[in-house]
């Protein structure tokens, strides 16, 4: 009985800390876009690395979420609509577009996101969405893979990706040889790097939450991704998101589409899962 | 035979040219029960140019991840890490050189980088490539700084 007090105040602290942190803000107002509903919360599964799975979204102040709530304010929407004009624009030797093949998008390209990297027998090796794209263009069309970073190609996985959002990221592990690939990605999330000698883990997994000089440090997860970032003023890849991760550490960066950033991509979807694909998503 | 020895010989004294000017970033320096009780400059310590280490976020950068209240007019203290104030009152002058030089000797596994360090580092950019973030003086004038931090 003696120890009724200590709990009690104990469990007035840990409420006072959920009542004044963002992190931990109530969830049964799910944040939604249109009628459609962003689980920006997932429960983790056991054994999971975290204790609950966060978007980036929930680290954002209430202006960046506002952007990200309202297609029309959603600066990302400007590559999406150019997107959405390539995905009819035939191209390459074969003649054809991408509804050649696909038809609508919005009913094809459902869930295709969410399901990324996945699996492809035939390359061997997990298919990014950029892989994927290229594929087709360079395989079906008879025309030029894009650049990784090109506006074309962050635009047609910003379009290709809405067609996922408030789906689940829900990536497929067993398949093929993808655990060797989610197994190399592991190693280099909790690998430090570069002369500041920090792991993805460091930041990602032990501080989230805390702020790290003017920014909120995040999960790190994948599901917003292609992003509009306000510093960047632009759309940009996952990859590009490594880099950005990789030159803050003072490391010397893979390239985007490497081996090493195909499995940490890889790795993280699987961290993520449950999460909703917030494609295109705002962050700071 | 010897022609090729001798190369072999120049080879070898070419590349423990080349470890001698990269070690040479480093001081040496001795650790004593997880600390560094000998300065690693004959120059003594200025807090001045400590506090400004300190601050510039292409050398300490500290408050990325500590607030502080002697530097409250500095925007955006991280709290990734414990407060600095009254950190001369928690520490002696050997423990808080070891922690800036290499603080994994003191807190295994912490996510503080080794100030004054270049061995074992992974992918390091080039430009950085055998440079420690700080120099043997600065970590001198950072530790002077740390000592003014007294509740």
């Amino acid at each position: 009985m003696r120890n009724l007090p200590g709990i009690f105040v104990a469990g007035a602290a840990a409420t006072a800390i959920l009542a004044t942190s963002g992190v931990l803000a109530d969830q049964s107002n799910l944040p939604s876009i249109d009628g459609v509903e962003l689980k920006t919360r997932a429960e983790a599964p056991k054994d999971h690395p975290l204790p609950e799975i966060i978007s980036g979204f929930e680290f954002r102040t209430k202006e960046t979420q506002a952007l990200e709530l309202d297609d029309f304010t959603n600066p990302g929407f400007l590559l999406v609509e150019s997107g959405e004009e390539t995905w009819s624009t035939a191209e390459g030797s074969a003649g054809k577009s991408c509804e050649s093949c696909h038809g609508d998008a919005a009913e094809s390209m459902k869930g295709v996101r969410a399901a990324m990297p996945k699996w492809n027998e035939a390359a061997g090796r997990p298919f990014t969405l950029e892989n994927q794209i290229n594929e087709c263009r360079t395989e079906q069309m008879g025309a030029d893979a894009w650049k990784w970073e090109s506006d074309d190609m962050l635009a047609m996985t910003a379009y290709v990706g809405l067609q996922s959002r408030g789906m689940p990221v829900d990536v497929d592990i067993e398949a093929g040889d993808m655990m060797s690939w989610w197994e190399k990605g592991k190693d280099f999330y909790y690998t430090r790097f570069g002369q500041l000698d920090l792991a993805c883990a460091n930041c990602h997994e032990a501080n989230y939450g805390n702020y790290i000089r003017a920014d909120r440090l995040s999960q790190g997860q994948s599901n917003g991704f292609p992003t509009y970032r306000l510093k960047w003023q632009k759309m940009g890849s996952l990859h590009r998101r490594f880099k950005g991760c990789m030159d803050n550490i003072r490391a010397e960066a893979f390239k985007r589409g490497s081996d090493e950033f195909v499995a940490l991509e890889t790795y993280l979807a699987w961290r993520g899962e449950g999460l909703s694909v917030e494609t295109p998503a705002v962050r700071n | 035979m010897s022609v090729i020895r001798q190369g072999t010989i120049a080879a070898c004294v070419l590349l423990l040219g080349v470890a001698t000017a990269s070690a040479s970033d480093i001081a040496s320096f001795e650790v004593v029960d997880g600390t560094i009780p000998q300065p690693l400059t004959d120059v003594a310590g200025d807090p001045v140019a400590g506090k400004q280490a300190v601050v510039d976020r292409k050398l300490g950068n500290c408050l990325a991840c500590h607030t502080a209240a002697d530097l409250a007019n500095e925007p955006f203290h991280g709290e990734v890490g414990p407060p600095l104030d009254g950190v001369a009152d928690r520490w002696d002058e050997a423990t808080l050189r070891m922690i800036v030089v290499n603080p994994k000797m003191v807190y295994d596994g912490t996510i503080m980088p080794a100030f004054h360090r270049v061995e074992g580092l992974n992918l390091v950019m080039d430009k950085f490539a055998g440079k420690p973030i700080l120099t043997a003086q600065q970590v001198e004038d950072v530790v002077a700084y740390l000592k003014t931090l007294s509740e």
